[in-house]
């Protein structure tokens, strides 16, 4: 064209005015789109330390549940913290395990069969099932028999996290690299050895992390809880029998409480679960960042 | 690597001779062990669909087909209808969707497209941020804070639309009230952004760069860019995106059940209180100690189970398509 007409050159380097606008409007909108997002993740935190901050002692968090209308001074929440963390550890100690041997069955040992193609698909659609009913599916066959406790609330808990290991692990197994196992193969290792030995620790950074990730949803959860553990406001040291609490319960019933206490209690609980959380997956990207030796 | 893969490992070189068919003990139960792991998956989701079904039973029978679609919710007087929680649940989530939809593939575009991938990081940490937040936290920041400052919002443009023919249907009404089903479908597309926002920038990074470097020679801009190569390529997969999102929001129980205001009604008006199944199975359980009443919230777990199921089942064959789609070609 620039040879045939001469003057007639035509600009590559900028593209026309309306053209020009679309791009640049098209960039504005997805920057907006990323502050719409920060608007409520700032509130929300603003909310939350502002009123949660000034609850937070150590007396807060070890000491017992008074009645809703005495102030945030009086007692603390120390019976949810203790009931969190323990119905949170236990759920962690039988979902972590068979969650990692899920996700080894899936890429070491499924190969293109089919039962590994279900077991992986199924796992995949089960994290998708809300938490509510892995609440009223463990309500309905083992609080109905056994009655309440904390140990039901662990395996709602874990209920809900196996699927999640399981999708996280067969995830960081299938980057470790088939001449690992080769090389162990070749030297007369069996399957599980080679699986036990060199496979696992190959992708350990990226299998703590995804359950740690696990554990921090799993924290924060309340509904699989409110079904199971019958919310009660005294310690209950006994996992096995009996009501128990937990922090992210003590909010859902301190919120429609009218007295300021029972409200500051609730905030500087969602204080305590948010920072639990975010710990937990800050420790879970530095091991990733550190370990994680074949990244994706 | 195929034949390397095929060399069984079940007679591993070092044993007695190749055609020992017998693998150490040890080594066959740790498959075993695997295998069970694996099968738990698959039983569990049995078993919740069994026994929830069968504590259910009484109030299928009892309600029969119109009394289970009824509009009519009345515990006191045995009646159990459970459309009004069907119809929340739709339309909560159904407005979660609209809001989150652009913001996310906005976010994800801006991830993939725009950021180079060392400033991309810190905004991925944030949306992990937001995803970590914990559904009862949202809850209780919904009822307290949000909803008192919405419903000042709400009541002024209510009023400002009276007498307006279609937007009064959706935005007028006379019981307008902070917790409602707009504010539990504000709050649910919070909840459900980051993992929208992560599922489609997964599925937008698959797009061949071969096909942005074509689209960039031919001298477009880079919104013609990914209007013309990144979006035909990846569209199927933001929708089994926004399907996935759709089915959390469905299932979101806590956040709900404290800022959709707990009224059983049918109603068009966005800023009146409703209900969802999720929330009144979360409200009401600990009053429901009659046989039908729980099986009807029972009932309705089993009904959010299988619409959570068929939704999951959905979006991931669609996913997955679009992935083998993509790596063929």
């Amino acid at each position: 064209m620039a040879i045939a007409g001469g003057q007639q050159t035509v600009d590559l380097r900028e593209p026309s005015g309306w053209r020009r606008s679309k791009n640049q409007i098209a960039t504005v909108g997805m920057w907006v789109a990323f502050a719409v997002m920060l608007v409520p993740l700032g509130f929300v935190l603003f909310t939350v330390i502002g009123k949660g901050a000034s609850a937070i002692s150590w007396q807060f968090l070890t000491a017992p549940i008074p009645i809703n209308v005495l102030p945030v001074t009086f007692g603390g929440v120390g019976p949810a913290v203790y009931g969190t963390l323990v119905i949170t550890g236990f759920a962690s100690l039988m979902a972590i395990p068979l969650g990692v041997l899920g996700g080894v069955y899936i890429n070491e040992y499924g190969g293109n069969q089919v039962l590994a193609r279900v077991i992986n698909f199924f796992a995949d659609v089960m994290t998708g099932v809300p938490s509510i009913i892995m609440g009223l599916f463990i309500f309905t066959i083992w609080v109905l028999h056994y009655g309440y406790s904390g140990f039901a609330g662990s395996l709602a808990l874990a209920c809900l996290m196996l699927p999640i290991v399981i999708r996280s692990t067969y995830e960081m197994l299938r980057l470790v690299p088939d001449s690992l196992r080769e090389a162990s193969y070749a030297l007369g290792a069996t399957k599980a050895r080679v699986t036990l030995t060199v496979v696992l620790p190959a992708a350990i950074g990226g299998i703590v992390s995804g359950a740690l990730l696990a554990v921090a949803r799993a924290a924060g959860e309340t509904a699989p809880l409110v079904f199971t553990i019958l919310v009660t406001q005294t310690l209950n040291k006994n996992l096995f029998s009996g009501a128990n609490t937990a922090l992210s319960t003590l909010i859902f019933q301190n919120a429609t409480q009218p007295y300021t206490g029972a409200q500051a209690r609730a905030w500087g609980s969602a204080l305590t679960l948010i920072a639990i959380a975010f710990i937990l997956m800050i420790v879970a990207r530095l091991i990733t960042a550190r370990f994680a030796r074949y990244d994706r | 690597m195929s034949i390397a893969t095929k060399a069984d490992p079940a007679t591993p070189a070092g044993s007695a001779s190749p055609l020992t068919r017998r693998r150490p003990f040890g080594d066959r139960s740790f498959q075993v062990l695997c295998l069970a792991a694996g099968l738990l998956v698959l039983i569990i989701l049995a078993l919740i669909a069994i026994s929830m079904t069968q504590q259910s039973t009484t109030w299928f029978t009892t309600a029969g087909w119109s009394g289970v679609f009824s509009t009519n919710w009345d515990p006191a007087h045995n009646a159990y209808g459970a459309l009004p929680f069907i119809y929340g649940t739709l339309i909560t989530a159904a407005i979660a969707i609209v809001i989150a939809f652009p913001v996310s593939l906005g976010i994800s575009l801006l991830l993939t497209e725009v950021l180079p991938g060392r400033f991309a990081r810190p905004v991925v940490y944030v949306i992990d941020l937001l995803a970590v937040v914990p559904s009862v936290v949202w809850g209780l920041w919904g009822f307290l804070v949000l909803a008192p400052w919405l419903q000042k919002i709400y009541q002024s443009i209510a009023s400002g639309l009276t007498g307006v023919p279609v937007l009064s249907t959706f935005f007028g009404g006379t019981s307008v009230s902070g917790t409602s089903f707009f504010t539990t479908g504000l709050i649910l597309a919070i909840m459900i952004t980051p993992i929208v926002t992560s599922l489609s920038r997964e599925i937008i990074a698959t797009v061949p760069t071969i096909d942005r470097e074509g689209a960039y020679a031919l001298g477009a801009t880079r919104w013609e860019m990914i209007r013309g190569a990144v979006w035909p390529h990846s569209q199927a997969g933001v929708v089994g995106a926004v399907l996935l999102g759709l089915g959390r929001a469905m299932g979101e129980t806590i956040a709900a059940a404290l800022v959709i205001g707990s009224s059983a009604t049918i109603t068009t008006h966005l800023f009146n209180p409703g209900y969802s199944m999720p929330s009144v199975i979360a409200n009401e359980f600990g009053e429901a100690t009659v046989g039908e009443f729980r099986s009807a919230l029972i009932g309705m777990g089993v009904l959010l189970f299988v619409l959570t199921i068929i939704i999951n089942l959905s979006a991931r064959a669609i996913v997955d398509r679009s992935a083998r789609r993509t790596q063929g070609a």
